[in-house]
């Protein structure tokens, strides 16, 4: 088991390719326009957020249809912790976010792991559609329309002021480092021995249970840092844009999201960034072609279920015709592990 | 609250749940002998309820549109079966998931493209229009007494077909266990294909006659989708019996909480299924996960 996992993290020539990517992301404000600038943030904000739940449907075999509540909910209470004057500390703001989003995912994960297939990803999808409603009803923030964050978030220490993250070249290198840390945190976390586990739940999780593990509580926390995670973007996107609303915890946000993880690869989470990539440019340029952009977006993402199993971070593989024979050996493994388990 | 509004209160209620039922027992039966989580489902409430729009207009009878629209459903969730949701039956859930997330996003803009933006109302006919006393000041109209009424017949018609005919006796062994019918020599195929189109007609038939109660408006299916799951989850996938149960406690529940704490009362719903699940993990009628 450990072998196979092994495999599947970043492969050497593949850790090229990320760097090539991480480069052109660092010099591309020198060559495009602010514009692209902004789209650019977004898919690096998105792409935590997919990475996050790359997390929960990738390695831990968690569907999770509410990941958009944590998103959501961080942009929230940052406009509770942000006085009308001045701003308030990253020093303060940040682990207040994350620490809200934890609590809440682990009031979620903890009545949702107690069941799992369709019924799980019902749970998920009715307990975040709860939040939603909560500040879709509340008067208190804006109700359905949103509301405004009075300031961003101050960087300093003492009076020393390091980081203005009013200004979007600032920002973009901040939501650059952010990304890059939550990949690099991620390959740590999944090389680990809790990694491991994790993965041996989503490969067979009555045997991980036979081994010893408390396979609930790995689930759990899995979960608890896949929603911090989803947290930490939101918190990033709401300094971004300046507003937050319903609409981001909605669970059309939770179904575009799962869609990026699917698009760029699942088990990959490099893969969840390529995916956020593809989404927002795909909608920014159905948007240019025709108003029902939808549609058109409706009917890509059902091709690409119906024919690139593999997301498109596998295109190349099943181009090449092989991936179709490994998946049916595995399935045969796991259909062997599954009986004898 | 006196007694006769408490009364109407009730009668709204279960009116409310009934619509839900017919929505929340076709999911959880393709739930239950499909293995298919179907999002789509709200969209086919909605295009019910924009079809009762269309064709009453159309033909100048609501009943005869109705009509019409349930053979026209038939007709689409057989197509959206074949052509979509057959490729699906050996895949993960998540691939339903986005496969029918996808089929959202083209119903809702078709919807947008077909009857715009605009909200629109169906009239109530004119055979039902009236409204019967209750008390002495107040009443009730009577083409929701006609709704609820409707719909106790398609529960207990739905109760008969289930436990009574060779097709519900296929539809409950299939539910059981797939394989061990297919290797009996049940057209598995043909069964799905027949419990998706009826449900995707059941749901719509729900917007169709819930329409002259209620606007006909963009979005109108998410809404029914979200709390149709709640009413399968407290009742457990793939019980009818239990969908029955959880639409009648989520329409009381959301009826009174709209009355009694109308602050809360989209969060209200979301407890019941909360203090439901802590209690039974698997639903009321399910049968473990």
């Amino acid at each position: 088991m450990s072998a196979r996992s092994e495999s599947r993290l970043v492969s050497r020539p593949l850790v090229g390719l990320l760097g090539l990517a991480v480069v052109g992301f660092a010099i591309f404000p020198w060559l495009g326009g602010q514009y692209y600038v902004d789209l650019l943030m977004r898919v690096m904000i998105l792409g935590i957020f997919a990475m996050s739940l790359d997390l929960l449907i990738g390695y831990t075999g968690l569907i999770s249809f509410g990941h958009a509540a944590f998103f959501g909910l961080t942009g929230y209470v940052l406009v509770m912790v942000t006085p009308e004057t001045g701003s308030i500390s990253v020093w303060l703001a940040l682990p207040a976010c994350l620490i809200a989003a934890a609590l809440v995912a682990a009031v979620i994960g903890w009545m949702s792991i107690r069941t799992s297939g369709i019924y799980f990803i019902m749970l998920t999808l009715a307990l975040a559609q709860m939040l939603y409603y909560f500040f879709n009803d509340s008067t208190k923030y804006g109700g359905s329309d949103g509301t405004f964050i009075a300031s961003r978030p101050s960087v300093s220490i003492g009076s020393l002021r390091l980081l203005d993250l009013g200004d979007r070249l600032t920002l973009y290198y901040v939501v650059l480092a952010s990304m890059v840390g939550t990949f690099l945190l991620l390959m740590v976390l999944l090389r680990a021995p809790f990694g491991q586990v994790i993965q041996a739940i989503r490969a067979n999780e009555a045997r991980t249970r036979a081994l010893g593990f408390a396979v609930q509580h790995y689930k759990l926390a899995s979960f608890v840092i896949a929603g911090a995670l989803a947290g930490f973007a939101g918190f990033l996107e709401a300094t971004h844009t300046g507003i937050i609303s319903p609409a981001h915890l909605s669970w059309h946000e939770s179904g575009l999201v799962m869609i990026m993880v699917i698009l760029g690869g699942m088990g990959t989470i490099y893969g969840a960034v390529l995916g956020a990539f593809i989404l927002v440019f795909l909608q920014e340029f159905l948007q240019d072609m025709t108003e029902h952009w939808q549609l058109a977006l409706g009917l890509i993402i059902i091709a690409v279920v119906l024919l690139l199993p593999k997301g498109v971070a596998g295109l190349p593989k099943q181009l090449a015709g092989t991936v179709g024979g490994r998946r049916q050996s595995r399935d045969a493994a796991s259909v062997v592990e599954a009986n004898d388990g | 609250m006196d007694l006769t509004a408490f009364l109407i209160q009730v009668l709204n209620g279960v009116q409310y749940g009934f619509l839900l039922f017919l929505v929340a027992s076709g999911l959880t039966l393709i739930f239950g002998i499909m293995g298919i989580i179907n999002l789509a489902h709200g969209a086919f409430f909605m295009i019910g309820a924009y079809l009762a729009y269309s064709l009453t207009a159309l033909v100048g009878n609501f009943f005869v549109a109705v009509l019409l629209g349930v053979f026209v459903m038939v007709a689409v969730g057989y197509l959206i079966e074949r052509f979509a949701i057959s490729f699906l039956y050996r895949r993960d859930h998540l691939y339903q998931v986005l496969l029918t997330y996808g089929l959202i996003l083209v119903f809702n803009e078709l919807q947008k493209i077909i009857w715009g933006t605009d909200f629109h109302s169906v009239p109530v006919p004119a055979l039902l229009a009236g409204s019967v006393p209750l008390g002495s000041t107040q009443s009730y109209p009577i083409y929701r007494f006609f709704i609820s009424l409707v719909c106790l017949a398609i529960a207990a018609g739905m109760y008969l077909v289930i436990a009574r005919t060779r097709l519900g006796m296929m539809i409950r062994a299939g539910a059981w266990d797939r394989e061990v019918v297919q290797t009996l020599g049940i057209n598995i195929g043909r069964l799905f294909a027949i419990v998706f189109s009826l449900g995707a007609a059941l749901a719509a038939f729900a917007g169709m006659i819930g329409a002259p109660v209620s606007s006909v408006y963009p979005g109108m299916g998410d809404q029914v989708l979200i709390i149709s799951f709640v009413v399968v989850v407290i009742g457990g996938i793939g019980s009818v019996k239990g969908a029955f149960i959880g639409a009648m406690l989520i329409g009381l529940g959301d009826t009174f909480g709209k009355v009694l704490v109308p602050n809360l009362a989209s969060f209200v719903v979301y407890a019941l299924m909360a203090a439901v699940l802590l209690w039974r993990p698997q639903g009321l009628f399910g049968r473990g996960t």
